[in-house]
């Protein structure tokens, strides 16, 4: 081989005037294609490196948000404490209002036991000198736990008179100081926690009975102010789940419809170059402005309720329309005519040709532009504060016309929220959980690319 | 081809325009039955709008117009009670580029018939995709690969799995739009093979740049220039003894 490849270069002793041309604007050329791919590669790292400076914050910042302080106790469900009749059933010489009633009658009565005494009295198990500071003692658990011992025993009557022991979050302020998110060489008055807590949390904590321990709270629970520890995901979680709902039985197949007629039926004339024109003006419109219309049409004129998910999922619709539309369009547009005209030559009609070998074809282009347009829709937040869904809402909606946040807003909530050094870690958990989901939608988006690729 | 066969398409006068440009200008000619004739002549003369014009395929087209009556078996392709669904399935076609479906062999074959439910049951259409496939000379080749895509034969079976596909549905007159111009000269004559069995049963048009190809296979040969039918007649008489000057340049390969 070597021989071979030498001989060439000695047989042209003396290159030609047109060849030397060649050969000097060769190198030129090799400088400038270097040159070229140097830029494209560092461009490529800036944004690699970028990218990781982001993760690695955010997930340092968030992950431990999902193991919070919890103290392991021995609850006893005293009786002398829960005196409560058993759930009353409906009597067949009973009408539907009596029977509410006296259900309603039942629910005040629990209202009234002291679940947190079930907490304080074992607490004061563990803490010798507990009784003379009471007004600590209450606020070791965090104030939403006494509703999940109530939510227990109203699930299973029988527990009253047994002991459980059970890991119960403590206070948001103590989790911050265990997790050392707040100075502790501050003097007291700049302090969260008493001087008698702090004690307390260090001695609870050095004999094991407070751990750091991983907790559901932030995937279960509604967002919370009363009990800081317990405040999670699931309203604003479930409030975006019923949106991405709505976007996609709406939008996606409205979209699709529309691009199809626009692509194959429509007849091209000046009323068609000015709806393409407009949907490509949509697809510009900035989201607040389809907020303000939500905010007057949807909830003005046609009375939907406020900070509902079905108005959100109408609105970021309208946002996703264009999106789908165009991503469609683009997708019929790519498929080689020959296959329209196969079929049409075969005698199908153009319905028959566009729906047994065309789409099928597109179906890979329009899921990804349809999943890309609900993964936008999902981390869209201004036309949501419009429409009131950036409301503090302290339950997990039912359905799609309660009142409910969403992901993104919720992020933002929680980024405002006073007690930094405790919700820092929880935005970033939120922001994990959003950009996870993300992550699923566009991955899935590749898989069925690749699913239903097909060559021709 | 004597001229006593009975007509199957009679144009007259077909005149077609695209927007403001006329690309046809008043074609007239008779297509007998069982024959086959070529349609020859440089880039752009016409000959495949007039090719497209028998079934119609210019309708896909926007903005292109065509008037004029083309007769097949006596009746006006274009009255509005005839359905082009229906012409088609009479009026087959095969394409210059082979495009099969991104399908099956089997279902490349079996679409059309079940598109006009030619076949009841399966058994019926199995033996349709069989007896188009040994039609079309493929039969041996692809029996026992019926399920593979058809996309993955080489580009000479994929035209003849074309004209499979388009013999499937029984049509009366196959028109072909330059089907070997992407063959190698093997696969060519594969087909042109194929042509010469086919017409036998079937009417077949055939566009072509390639004039020996023309001289080969067809019986009649139309010369189209700057969208005007120049010359028309028996294959022999025209490559022989043109009677117009411009044909005669155009097959000494003066132009073209």
């Amino acid at each position: 081989m070597t021989i071979i490849a030498e001989n060439p270069i000695k047989a042209v002793a003396a290159p030609s005037q047109v060849q030397q041309k060649v050969i000097d604007s060769l190198n030129r050329r090799h400088r400038k294609e270097n040159l070229f791919r140097r830029l494209g590669l560092t461009a490529v790292l800036i944004s690699l490196g970028l990218v990781a400076v982001l993760f690695i914050n955010i997930f340092s910042k968030g992950l431990p948000a999902f193991w919070q302080s919890a103290v392991t106790l021995d609850i006893y469900f005293d009786p002398q404490i829960i005196k409560i009749p058993p759930m009353p059933q409906q009597r067949d010489d009973e009408s539907d209002n009596d029977f509410r009633q006296r259900h309603i009658e039942w629910q005040t009565e629990i209202g009234f036991v002291n679940f947190n005494r079930l907490i304080t009295d074992s607490l004061q198990k563990v803490l010798p000198d507990a009784n003379k500071h009471r007004r600590d003692l209450a606020r070791v658990v965090t104030s939403g736990e006494r509703f999940a011992l109530r939510d227990m025993v109203v699930a299973d009557p029988s527990i009253i008179g047994q002991t459980r022991t059970l890991h119960l979050l403590t206070d948001a302020n103590i989790d911050v100081w265990l997790k050392g998110n707040i100075d502790r060489s501050l003097p007291d008055e700049q302090q969260q926690l008493s001087a008698k807590m702090r004690e307390w949390v260090d001695k609870l904590s050095a004999d094991g009975v407070i751990q750091n321990r991983f907790s559901l709270a932030l995937f279960m629970n509604p967002d919370s102010r009363s009990s800081l520890a317990s405040a999670g995901l699931a309203g604003a979680f479930m409030g975006s789940f019923y949106m991405m709902l709505v976007v996609i039985l709406l939008a996606v197949p409205m979209g699709v419809a529309a691009a199809i007629y626009l692509e194959e039926f429509a007849p091209r004339n000046k009323i068609t170059d000015l709806v393409e024109v407009n949907i490509n003006n949509l697809a510009a419109v900035p989201s607040i402005v389809f907020g303000l219309l939500g905010a007057s049409v949807l909830i003005g004129w046609f009375n939907l309720p406020m900070s509902a998910p079905i108005v959100g999922g109408l609105v970021l619709s309208l946002m996703t329309l264009p999106t789908v539309i165009i991503a469609t369009r683009s997708t019929l547009k790519a498929i080689p005519p020959s296959i329209r005209q196969a079929a049409l030559g075969l005698g199908a009609s153009k319905m028959q040709a566009i729906f047994h070998h065309v789409l099928p074809l597109a179906i890979p282009g329009i899921l990804t532009g349809a999943i890309l347009g609900v993964a936008q829709a999902l981390g869209e937040t201004a036309p949501l504060l419009l429409i009131g869904m950036k409301s503090f809402v302290a339950s997990i909606p039912a359905s799609p016309f309660e009142q409910a946040s969403a992901l993104p807003v919720q992020i933002y909530l929680w980024q405002g929220n006073e007690l930094r050094n405790f919700f820092e870690a929880r935005t970033s958990a939120a922001i994990i959980v959003l950009l996870l989901m993300m992550i699923s939608l566009n991955g899935l988006a590749i898989w069925l690319r690749k699913k239903y690729e097909k060559r021709w | 081809m004597s001229n006593s066969a009975p007509v199957k398409i009679s144009a007259s006068d077909v005149k077609v325009f695209y927007g403001d440009n006329q690309a046809l200008h008043g074609i007239s000619m008779d297509v007998y039955q069982h024959e086959v004739i070529s349609f020859i002549g440089p880039s752009g003369c016409g000959k495949s709008t007039f090719l497209r014009c028998m079934n119609r395929m210019n309708d896909t087209i926007d903005q292109c117009r065509v008037t004029g009556s083309i007769l097949l078996d006596g009746r006006d392709i274009h009255e509005p009670a005839l359905d082009v669904v229906q012409l088609r399935a009479q009026v087959g076609m095969v394409f210059q580029k082979p495009n099969p479906f991104p399908k099956s062999i089997y279902e490349n074959i079996a679409y059309g018939p079940k598109l006009h439910g030619l076949a009841e049951r399966k058994a019926d259409l199995d033996d349709i995709v069989e007896s188009s496939l040994r039609r079309a000379g493929l039969w041996n080749e692809v029996k026992d690969r019926l399920d593979q895509p058809g996309t993955g034969l080489s580009g000479g079976q994929q035209q003849r799995l074309c004209i499979a596909r388009s013999i499937a549905v029984s049509p009366e007159v196959i028109l072909m739009d330059e089907p070997c111009s992407a063959l190698d000269p093997i696969a060519t004559s594969i087909i042109e093979e194929l042509i010469d069995e086919l017409k036998q049963n079937f009417t077949i048009v055939i566009v072509t740049h390639n004039m020996q190809q023309a001289a080969r296979v067809s019986d009649r040969t139309a010369f189209f220039h700057l969208g005007n039918l120049i010359e028309i007649g028996n294959t022999n008489d025209v490559f022989t003894n043109p009677q117009q000057k411009r044909t005669e340049d155009y097959i000494t390969g003066r132009y073209g």
